[in-house]
């Protein structure tokens, strides 16, 4: 009876991913329960439930263990019908929301190099995520020409890419500025991306799930200076 | 005329994912080859300007790039033989499967870009996820899919033709049928799928074109 439909998600505060699956949670209407992980000192039950990356997040759903973020969020749109869409309904539109919600996580990848390097390699780690932004930007307006921002009533096209939008740049973008002290969603360079993710960025749900600007801005810090270290030793 | 345009590389085996969907789905193609390596058309620019690779699917003049993204378009455009479970948790299982093999290919690759020691280093973590896709990925099962071939088969399908060619080029024994019973066995079933087997690249051709690609990749490695 205990495991009957019971959601728990495994997640850590500052991972994307997890911030992904969450708020899609919330937008969905999905009752779970959240598990905090601590990254240094994994528990027991992340490592079973997820041997092989020992990652986060992981989503238990009746008992069974779903993990890779992008894959929870189609077991999501798969298993639970009512709530707004994470995917859109035209395979050709899926196809793109696939595409562009990967190519996101990559470019987040990406400035996580400009996080970690400094001098030389961060220049040139600034110039590639700069570069896919702006692959990012071309193939978001030719998804959506006449921008993306929906209202609280549309649901046909499907979440996703706000919710990754959200994660990977809005949640970061503060506390990016501060530390690094570079715009990274520039509203020169990437109106587009811009215009989106301040949009989002205002809707209450997503809101109330950012991490506060001082949490951000110490893990960034600690985290570069960690990663600095590391490098020169 | 078709409505289904392939580009793709001789002999790419992310290609090769797409073909084997299409021809398990019984899906007419008109089949498209880019020069990759030292002329891209300006078609494959326009189709895939963020990667400029292939393969890239183009369907009523709509282009789809990313083999995992054309083979999930694939299976919805064309149910017919299905390539992924019904039950959510198992197709989650099957995607997990193909994020593994997409995740894990610079390990697995290794061997192949490397001599020396550092191939002795880059042949030991290429087995230890392939120890991982024998014990946990196949397991028991007849394919990755199950019962019958399904979508992460097709994923791993490099291991039933190319790995052994690569393995000859690069002088090291990936794999055997004593270290890797399951996935040895999985390999002869795979490749007795017609739709499989019918368009396999010719095997000496490969050699000469691998041969090459090795000696390119560790010269760079040099430079």
């Amino acid at each position: 009876m205990a495991a009957q439909n019971k959601v728990i998600l495994y997640g850590t505060w500052f991972s994307p991913y997890a911030k992904m699956v969450e708020v899609a949670l919330k937008v969905k209407g999905i009752p779970y329960e959240y598990v905090e992980e601590d990254l240094g000192n994994k528990s027991p039950m992340l490592l079973k439930l997820n041997p092989i990356h020992k990652k986060v997040p992981v989503l238990v759903h009746n008992g069974k263990a779903i993990v890779e973020s992008l894959v929870i969020i189609e077991y999501m749109d798969e298993t639970w019908k009512t709530g707004p869409r994470l995917l859109p309904e035209d395979p050709y539109k899926r196809s793109q929301f696939r595409f562009w919600a990967s190519y996101m996580h990559q470019v987040f990848e990406a400035l996580t190099e400009v996080v970690t390097t400094s001098g030389e390699a961060q220049e040139k780690a600034v110039k590639e995520t700069f570069e896919q932004l702006y692959l990012l930007e071309e193939g978001l307006k030719g998804l959506f020409p006449e921008g993306i921002v929906s209202s609280d009533g549309e649901f046909s096209n499907g979440k996703l890419l706000e919710l990754v939008m959200f994660s990977c740049f809005g949640t970061y973008e503060e506390g990016l500025q501060e530390v690094l002290g570079i715009d990274v969603i520039d509203p020169e360079k990437t109106p587009l991306l811009f215009s989106c993710i301040s949009a989002l960025m205002e809707i209450p749900a997503l809101k109330e799930s950012c991490n506060p600007h001082e949490n951000m801005v110490a893990f960034l810090k600690s985290y570069r200076e960690d990663a600095l270290k590391s490098a020169t030793a | 005329m078709s409505q289904v345009t392939v580009l793709g590389a001789w002999p790419s085996p992310y290609v090769y994912r797409v073909i084997w969907a299409l021809k398990l789905k019984g899906v007419d193609y008109e089949y498209v080859e880019e020069d990759v390596l030292h002329n891209k058309s300006d078609r494959l620019l326009k189709y895939n300007p963020v990667h400029k690779k292939v393969p890239v699917l183009v369907h009523a003049g709509k282009p789809i790039a990313e083999s995992a993204v054309i083979l999930e378009y694939i299976e919805e455009t064309w149910p017919q033989n299905p390539l992924l479970p019904k039950d959510p948790h198992q197709r989650a299982l099957a995607r997990f499967w193909i994020k593994f093999g997409e995740d894990k290919s610079a390990a697995l690759f290794g061997f192949f870009m490397t001599e020396g020691e550092q191939q002795e280093k880059a042949t030991k973590e290429g087995q230890e996820q392939l120890r991982i896709l024998e014990e946990q990925g196949l397991g028991e099962k007849m394919f990755f899919g199950g019962d019958e071939i399904g979508m992460a088969d097709l994923e791993f399908g490099w291991l039933a033709w190319w790995l052994d060619v690569m393995s000859e080029i690069a002088g090291v024994k990936v794999i055997d049928a004593e270290s890797f019973p399951r996935l040895h066995a999985w390999i002869q079933r795979f490749k007795d799928i017609s739709a499989i087997k019918e368009p396999l690249p010719d095997r000496s051709a490969m050699l000469t074109y691998f041969k090459g690609r090795r000696a390119t990749f560790l010269a760079l490695a040099k430079s």
